[in-house]
């Protein structure tokens, strides 16, 4: 026998279920005057520096049907490849960027926008620069625990050429993390299952 | 709303985190529980060790909170009107897997009310709504973790999965910790119901234990007398290895 490790365990996770607006973003579900606004509704304050874009995300389930009441939840670095957390000891991130952003899909369209900046390159573990990038975290009923996944952008093929996350992902399923940009707007279509799944992420 | 300063005096934690134990979790294909069938990646997911996209997160102040956000009995309701049911605390701390106190965790709540009815429009259960009760609250941890709540205890509800399928009495949490590798939406459910071993969404969860770690034991010693009864709930996080050796620094 040897001392105990005495390490405690992580709380188990359960489905948001179907109702994780009335916690998350209970103005966009009706319940208005508890909180002034949805937290996360806006990340970006004006004087952001960066290029202004829009990310829009659809989840799509195996029936190739959109889920109109999912939660997604976005973080990423700011214009300079900084990140606005505690965590992130390289130096000042952007103050007018907060790098966090959640949205309920639409109940009827099963889309949701967020409004952002592009972010700069962070480095992976060892050193070398990954490709910018933004996590992505996904709630909802049916879902038992939450899927982290990461959008990549379309116009930066040689960036991703080179990432170091993308290399480890066998071809043609790095594409399904590659959201192709149409004038300000990149989209993200995340398969849940079927041909095209999404590659998630145990990080 | 947030920024580099930590929510305490410590330094900040820039280490990955614990491995995910990913059977003590449930995992995502759960035929049991239906909606899981077609929302359930089937591949692999590929490990990564985390980098800086995972070891940070965004950190909320307490600027963010209003005065009764803490209190979902006066929150929603008209003034001097309170929400209708068994009044109770819910308290606890959040740690992570070291036993360490997580300071600066917010934590966001959502329920049913003491009827078991949701206000949202897809909720269809006859039970009618409470006009003073939104069900929502949030509120963030103190340096030890420690948080507090109240509001009044939700009623089981039925749902179409099977045929006679109800809930047992839940408040679902959502945790943000410190880094977005630690972000867990779970549920905590009340000491000695009896509905909790029947539930397909419970039974999501192969170890009893892991369920039992989601059961809040009714705390006697925290009632508000006259009040409220009270239940402690604590939560547990992802813990973060040490980077104590690999980036050393002066004074460390
Ligand atoms: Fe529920």
């Amino acid at each position: 026998m040897a001392q105990s490790l005495e390490r405690l365990r992580e709380s188990a996770s359960q489905t948001a279920g179907p109702y994780v607006h009335i916690g998350l973003t209970p103005n966009f579900c009706g319940i208005e005057g508890v909180y002034a606004a949805d937290l996360g509704a806006a990340m970006v304050g004006e004087k952001a520096r960066g290029d202004r874009i829009k990310v829009k995300i659809r989840v799509i389930d195996g029936a190739g049907v959109p889920l109109k009441d999912a939660l997604v939840e976005v973080w990423q670095a700011d214009a300079a490849g900084i990140y606005n957390s505690p965590s992130d000891q390289r130096g000042a991130a952007d103050p007018h960027f907060f790098g966090w952003g959640r949205q309920a899909t639409d109940m009827t369209s099963g889309e949701c926008v967020f409004e952002t900046i592009k972010p700069g390159r962070v480095p992976f573990f060892d050193g070398r620069p990954m490709a910018p990038h933004i996590t992505v975290w996904i709630a909802a009923r049916g879902i038992n625990i939450g899927l982290h996944t990461r959008m990549y952008f379309g116009d930066e093929a040689q960036a991703n050429a080179q990432d170091p996350v993308l290399a480890r992902i066998e071809q043609p399923r790095a594409a399904s993390l590659i959201a192709p940009r149409d004038g300000d707007t990149y989209s993200f279509d995340i398969h849940l299952q079927g041909e095209n799944e999404t590659v998630f992420f145990d990080i | 709303m947030t920024g580099k300063n930590p929510p305490s005096n410590l330094r900040p934690e820039t280490g990955a985190f614990f491995q995910r134990d990913r059977a003590w979790h449930p995992p995502a294909f759960t035929p049991g529980y239906k909606s899981s069938v077609l929302r359930s990646p089937r591949r692999p997911l590929l490990s990564l060790d985390n980098t800086l996209s995972e070891i940070t997160g965004p950190v909320f102040g307490h600027d963010i909170l209003g005065e009764l956000d803490d209190d979902l009995i006066y929150n929603f309701a008209a003034p001097g009107k309170a929400a209708i049911g068994p009044r109770i605390i819910v308290h606890g701390r959040v740690l992570d897997e070291r036993g360490v106190g997580v300071g600066g965790a917010l934590l966001e709540v959502w329920q049913a009310n003491a009827g078991g009815r949701y206000r949202h429009r897809r909720e269809t259960y006859l039970a009618p709504l409470d006009p003073n009760f939104g069900g929502c609250g949030r509120t963030i941890t103190a340096e030890d973790g420690s948080y507090c709540f109240r509001t009044v205890q939700p009623g089981p509800y039925p749902w179409p999965n099977g045929p006679n399928d109800w809930r047992p009495a839940h408040i679902h949490f959502s945790v943000m910790g410190h880094g977005f590798a630690q972000r867990l939406i779970t549920q905590m459910y009340f000491e000695g119901d009896p509905m909790i071993w029947k539930c397909p969404i419970v039974r999501t969860i192969g170890d009893p234990k892991a369920v039992e770690g989601l059961t809040a034991a009714l705390d006697m010693q925290a009632t508000i007398p006259m009040d409220a009864r009270a239940y402690k709930f604590d939560i547990v996080l992802r813990g973060r290895r040490s980077t104590l050796f690999e980036n050393r620094r002066e004074g460390n």
